[in-house]
């Protein structure tokens, strides 16, 4: 076994909390300066040079690239011979109580009745699973509201088939428009339960953005659906254009016989992601 | 592409019908701020016959809620937040001769029938430009609101905010107008 303190755990949450909002990952850049490239719309091309400049600016002089720094979601794999001396669950709290304080982050999470906000930007979201070793891997992706609120799960028919998964996802970024500032991420995840797949689509966007899944048939279906949602021209920002998203993942699960989940998480341009392993 | 216009409101009717969707416009003076809660407030204040904390006769709203300033700074990071959730509010203020409303993404059918009807625009400014934007915004002050934090009330002073008329007070719709420009076929099966 292996001790690992939950305090050094608390110290790297508050610094991924940082980072993630002011250091844009290179997948992510090189994604959006290759979509400023290739984009046909003048004015889109404008919007993506700002978004461009944008975080740019943040990199370099430590400021949230979005004022909207997020709800703090995290993906935690503790390896089975990992002893820790306290909770996992009140550590990573108390690292993003450090971080959106110490890093001037807006706290943007509040009761869900009385609207009242918690003034810490906790309780964090936390997934946590086990894998084997002696290591603890932390993953957070501090999630904005106008692309999580254009987020949407519909379990199908199964009589719906692939053609049903397709309709779902591209009426539904259509729908969204310019609301989840795009060029958006879509990710996708087919099957499992309710629940299972939702977390699958959150998931998928933890891939750099534009890779493809393992699976032929899926990574097919991808691209077929990137190819789809581009051509509804809703472009950067929704002003009209030609890169309306910059990648689409999918993930699957085997499913019940009689159903089809299917959740579609949207990420704004805006994608933070970081991790850390301790 | 066109130059730039300059607005600095308040604006008039004029102004306002100078602006057509798809036009890039620098604003300079003042801008004030509101989001979901202050709009319920203010709404309130409304219903209730009270003074609202800032005059809104050709005034313009921006729908944003800012990252605490770092010492030193002016603001913080202060990019738009989506619009539509303003939209339920959003008549009733352009009824008492607010003039134009900053955020990102559509606006429901009901307000921009109201645009057209009171004479105002709405523009978005780049959504997730945060760091980039709160560069034009040269003073910030707490006006009311105090408790709601991030969502606070203030009234902003910028140099040449930059923003872009997505509707004009004539139903144009920049949105509508280069989705259809840039749309493939075969996207949707009709």
């Amino acid at each position: 076994m292996r001790q690992v303190a939950t305090t050094k755990i608390t110290k790297a949450v508050r610094d991924l909390c940082l980072s993630a909002a002011y250091d844009l990952e290179p997948d992510v850049a090189s994604a959006i300066r290759a979509a400023r490239d290739r984009e046909e719309s003048p004015l889109g091309k404008e919007v993506l040079e700002q978004i461009i400049n944008n975080f740019e600016i943040a990199g370099k002089e430590s400021l949230p690239m979005c004022q909207d720094t997020g709800i703090s979601v995290f993906f935690v794999e503790v390896g089975r011979e990992v002893m820790l001396d306290g909770s996992l669950e009140e550590a990573i709290n108390e690292g993003v109580r450090q971080g959106y304080k110490e890093g001037y982050l807006r706290k943007s999470v509040c009761h869900p009745l009385k609207r009242l906000n918690t003034g810490d930007n906790t309780p964090a979201i936390i997934h946590t699973t086990f894998i084997e070793g002696d290591k603890i891997k932390i993953k957070i992706a501090p999630k904005g509201a106008g692309s999580e609120n254009m987020s949407k799960l519909k379990m199908l028919k199964p009589a719906e088939g692939i053609e049903g998964i397709k309709k779902f996802v591209v009426e539904s970024i259509k729908e969204a428009g310019g609301n989840p500032c795009p060029p958006i991420v879509v990710g996708v995840g087919i099957g499992g339960s309710f629940e299972k797949s939702a977390i699958l689509s959150k998931k998928a966007l933890l891939r750099p953005v534009g890779s493809k899944n393992e699976d032929n048939d899926v990574a097919a279906l991808e691209a077929e659906l990137l190819d789809k949602v581009n051509a509804l021209g809703i472009g950067p920002m929704g002003f009209g254009g030609t890169v309306t998203a910059l990648g689409v993942h999918v993930e699957i699960y085997p499913c019940h016989i009689a159903s089809l989940p299917v959740a579609i998480n949207i990420q704004c341009h805006a994608d933070r992601h970081k991790e850390i392993t301790i | 592409m066109t130059e730039p216009i300059k607005i600095t409101p308040p604006l008039t009717d004029a102004q306002v019908e100078k602006l057509r969707a798809g036009d890039k416009v620098l604003i300079t003076g003042v801008l004030y701020t509101a989001r979901d809660a202050a709009h319920k407030r203010l709404i309130e204040l409304i219903e209730n016959g009270k003074e609202l904390p800032f005059e809104l006769k050709g005034q313009l709203i921006y729908y944003v809620g800012p990252t605490p300033a770092k010492p030193g700074q002016v603001i913080g990071s202060a990019g738009p937040t989506t619009s539509g959730r303003m939209d339920a509010y959003t008549v009733k203020l352009l009824e008492l001769g607010l003039k134009g409303t900053v955020g990102k993404g559509a606006r429901s059918k009901e307000v921009l029938e109201a645009m057209k009807k009171h004479k105002a625009v709405y523009m978005a400014a780049v959504g997730g430009a945060a760091a980039l934007i709160a560069r034009s915004i040269k003073k910030a002050e707490i006006i009311a609101y105090e408790d709601l934090g991030p969502e606070a009330v203030r009234r902003l002073e910028v140099v040449d905010f930059p923003a872009i008329v997505v509707n004009d007070a004539f139903g144009g719709d920049l949105f509508a107008q280069g989705v259809e420009k840039y749309r493939r076929a075969g996207c949707i099966e009709d």
